[in-house]
């Protein structure tokens, strides 16, 4: 085709993203095949029924949560005006910066039976036993579905409240005029109008639940990711951990199908508004509760860990001072993590700028199968991702050889591998992202830099970069806050004398010394402040006026 | 669209520049470690081996995934010494081909007889036992067997760590070996029924439940004992510690306590054999081994040093000897038989 052939170097680059994202999938594949199949058996009988129910009540929990805390807290960010929600607004994204198996960690020793809420409960009710108040476990799958929903639900905040704020302020002004009240307002109107962002903010929090191994693990929740780990460590099968691994992707991928299919009817009606709807001040009574409503999340997902990290660090730091490695941790991890957001920004910015620019089915495939590093764990990717490097290096060190250079291993064990890693697991990022940015600027824009005979160079560097800096700086934070707080692939694939912040802490914590890793804790979370503080930033809309509450006219 | 490019320009450069610097470099005079011991246990004694030896220790601390990484890694692999705890996992990286022997002869005059099992490449460095805890105002029991914590009269009572973990998948492989499966499933069975709370968490945990109430016995490894009663875990943990009472058990036939071990291999393709050679012989000389046993609670594999006096105890010790190489064997069969019984749901 004459459009293909004109485009064909772009499309031959934009190619290696997903061939890259697959080398995973790939790895994945030959373990499997490898393995002799002895174990199947055994984990058709006894570990994926198990895993598979655990898998389901745990995502049907936190999306529940996630839904529940996610859109409400949105809703009245966005629709109401009452005490402290200004800076509630901003608030509600603070537990992006924690990572779950800290929370995890914190709330153990915080709800213990000797730590501080149930002794202070046993006093007030005057208990001397410890024995004689028993409250539930948090290591059983409710406390596992209550930190991840109160961890996670910021993805479905954002997204939500994305587009509760871009909604037409006409469409509900006109709804208000018809007589619709609150109820049906919210029902009929801000829900359909959402729903789309809502499901997107859902697909990330349930991945994201999916692959975490961390909280699972430790709270003794035994889902598919957790099955594929102890499969590979304890039963000794890393060939058994490959094929429940590619069992599990084969259910993601259907779910994200799902996902796909309904996000297609994206974009209905709801302009590009940038005015900010008219915010219902709510009486003193109603504000209060609003407030208290928006506050509880915050202080569960961030305020309570963050400040048990605290606590112990502060005690930590005085008995023992702080770690001698802190300065190192702090800079590996800042280093790795905005070397591989600069890389998957730019890449995903190729892949994206193909979608938009070229067309056609194969740019869109480029683009979707671009993404779902995201649904890899992890472990998953890391394990998967040894196989094809280690087939790259023999690749390179044979051709090394017939010049007659001795090479040795040059992408297995670098810094750039884990760099890779990063890349093709948060790639769906960016990617996502960049689509969706690219959804708000109009054809007419490329066809009027084309009829005045812009190159393609030009179109992308000189009028899609500045009209996507605004999408692309969100998608740079995510990754970067992503990127600190990854732990499992870090573990595997990080090369000789380099450890992250991630890294540090669980060496601590699993030798049960949590409040050793609580300074590196607090470190982590302090640098994914930093991005998630800008991101607040970033995500206010453009407002003409200062007033949130708009009553005149436009 | 100049800050943007400027910005861009700059991180890229930025990212190339911190790329260079942080990869792996190889030189003489290093040894390169891979292990899965966490850095605040075996970082003082790498510093002492390089204040003796002037050799740099270059590290990297796997979780899980030694084998796999070190297998991708092929003939090229940066690897020297392979460290690892528990058995398993040591004997794991024989079968599949990443070790060598290592040629020492004080290495070999090091080892106790009953450990140098001369068809397996890894060295013991270091010995903890399994033991059982009990509280010290609830359990007046001085002596016991692995197999009286099935007893029905502990119904509710006991604490104990995923049944997957490999500790634990080590103690129960032991029991196949000496009672066979059948007798090893019935225990597991009888054992899940007297558990107080779901099987998780680590081995501190276990002590800290015993303490709180939830639970009167525990299983757990020495070493975590001696950790946090000398204070190194704070003061808070002291106070656990000093609420139970360490049971040195043994199995029903008399023939001791159970004991894992943590152990260093060569790597089959290492760059630098001779000097992974003086790390090993380093790590199995009095001075090291004393460190095993001060800072990290450890048993010494050397019978010369003594254990650190908080787990003084620990030294009327017998340990049972059955061979660890067929213990090995047996853990996978372990594992799935705690898949069986669901001991962890």
């Amino acid at each position: 085709m004459d459009h293909m052939e004109k485009h064909g170097g772009l499309m031959i680059l934009a190619a290696v993203v997903p061939f890259l994202v697959l080398m995973p999938v790939v790895g994945l594949l030959v373990l499997a095949l490898n393995g002799t199949g002895e174990l199947w058996p055994h984990i058709l009988g006894y570990v994926l029924p198990d895993a598979l129910q655990q898998t389901a009540m745990l995502l049907a929990g936190t999306a529940a949560v996630t839904l529940l805390v996610g859109v409400g807290t949105a809703w009245l960010v966005t629709g109401f005006g009452f005490v402290g929600r200004r800076w509630l607004e901003w608030a509600l994204l603070l537990p992006l910066a924690m990572p779950s198996y800290i929370v995890a960690y914190a709330y153990l020793d915080v709800v213990h039976p000797i730590g501080p809420i149930q002794s202070a409960l046993r006093f007030v009710l005057g208990i001397g036993e410890v024995r004689g108040l028993m409250l539930p476990d948090i290591r059983s799958m409710a406390g596992c579905i209550l930190v991840m929903g109160f961890t996670l639900y910021p993805y479905v905040y954002i997204t939500t409240r994305a587009a509760l704020l871009m909604q037409s302020a006409e469409a509900i002004e006109a709804a208000r005029g018809l007589g619709a009240g609150g109820g049906t307002l919210f029902r009929r109107v801000t829900l359909p109008i959402a729903a789309p962002a809502i499901g997107v903010g859902l697909g990330l929090v349930l991945l994201e639940a999916l692959a975490d191994i961390g909280a699972s693990e430790f709270l003794g929740v035994r889902t598919l990711t957790v099955a594929v780990y102890v499969t590979w460590t304890t039963r000794g099968s890393v060939e058994g951990a490959a094929q429940i691994a590619l069992a599990m992707l084969a259910i993601t991928f259907t779910l994200l199908a799902i996902e796909r299919t309904l996000a297609r009817r994206r974009d209905q009606g709801g302009g590009a508004g940038e005015r900010v709807p008219f915010r219902v001040v709510l009486a003193p009574v109603a504000g209060g509760v609003a407030c208290a409503a928006c506050a509880l999340p915050v202080a569960l997902g961030f305020g309570v860990p963050a400040l048990h990290l605290l606590v112990n660090a502060v005690i930590r730091v005085a008995e023992f001072g702080l770690p001698a490695d802190l300065a190192r941790w702090v800079w590996n991890s800042a280093a790795l993590a905005s070397v591989a957001t600069v890389g998957t920004i730019l890449v995903g910015f190729l892949v994206a700028f193909c979608h938009r620019h070229v067309g056609g089915a194969m740019a869109t495939a480029f683009l979707r199968v671009s993404a779902i590093g995201y649904a890899l764990p992890g472990t998953v990717l890391a394990v998967g991702l040894l196989g094809p490097m280690a087939w790259f290096d023999e690749a390179v060190a044979a051709g090394l050889a017939l010049v007659g250079v001795h090479a040795g291993t040059l992408l297995s064990g670098s810094s750039a591998a884990l760099v890779l890693a990063y890349m093709l697991r948060f790639m769906a990022i960016p990617a996502n992202t960049l689509e969706a940015g690219y959804g708000r600027i109009p054809y007419s824009v490329d066809d009027a830099a084309r009829g005045l005979g812009a190159p393609d160079t030009a179109l992308a560097w000189r009028l899609h970069v500045p009209l996507l800096a605004p999408a692309g700086a969100g998608a740079a934070l995510l990754v970067l806050i992503e990127c600190m707080k990854e732990l499992p692939a870090t573990l595997l694939l990080r090369p000789l004398n380099v450890d992250t912040l991630a890294t540090a802490i669980y060496a601590e914590a699993s030798r049960g010394t949590y409040e050793d890793g609580a300074v590196a804790a607090l470190a982590i979370v302090l640098a994914g402040l930093v991005p998630v503080i800008l991101l607040v930033r970033g995500l206010r809309p453009r407002r003409r006026r200062r007033r949130a509450f708009a009553l005149a006219p436009a | 669209m100049n800050l943007v490019r400027r910005t861009l320009l700059t991180s890229v450069t930025l990212a190339l520049g911190v790329a260079a610097l942080v990869s792996p470099a190889r030189a003489a005079g290093e040894v390169n470690l891979y292990t899965t011991r966490e850095p605040g246990l075996i970082q003082p004694l790498l510093n002492s081996f390089t204040e003796t030896t002037g050799i740099k220790v270059n590290t990297v601390f796997i979780n899980a995934g030694l084998a796999e990484r070190v297998a991708a890694e092929g003939a090229r692999s940066p690897a020297d010494v392979l460290m690892t705890v528990d058995f398993g996992s040591l004997a794991e990286l024989d079968q599949r081909n990443l070790t060598q022997r290592v040629v020492s002869p004080a290495v070999a005059a090091a080892m106790p007889s009953w450990l140098s099992d001369t068809s397996a490449h890894w060295v013991p460095l270091s010995l903890r036992a399994r033991v059982i805890v009990a509280s010290k105002d609830r359990v007046p029991d001085r002596t016991m067997t692995y197999e009286q914590l099935a007893d029905p009269k502990w119904k509710g009572r006991v604490c104990i760590r995923s049944g997957n973990h490999p500790y634990n998948t080590a103690l129960f492989g032991a029991m196949i070996v000496k009672k066979g499966p059948a007798a090893t499933e019935a225990y597991m069975t009888a054992l899940k029924v007297n558990l107080a709370r779901k099987a998780g968490g680590g081995d501190r945990d276990v002590i800290r439940d015993i303490m709180a109430g939830i639970c009167d016995l525990g299983v757990t490894n020495s070493y975590y004992v001696g950790l946090m009663l000398s204070g190194k875990g704070g003061a808070e943990q002291k106070r656990w510690a000093e609420s139970v009472r360490m049971v040195l058990p043994t199995f029903a036939d008399g023939a001791g306590t159970h004991v894992n071990i943590s152990g260093a291999s060569l790597a089959r393709h290492a760059p630098n054999v001779a000097n992974g050679t003086k790390l090993i012989e380093y790590l199995l000389s009095p001075e090291a081994q004393k460190t095993y046993a001060d800072v990290n609670f450890e048993i010494p594999v050397l019978a010369e040093v003594p254990l650190h006096p908080v787990i003084a105890e620990l030294s009327a010790m017998k340990v049972d000897t059955t061979s660890l190489v067929q213990v090995a064997g047996q853990r996978t069969a372990a594992s799935m038989m705690v898949d069986r019984v669901g001991f962890d749901k």
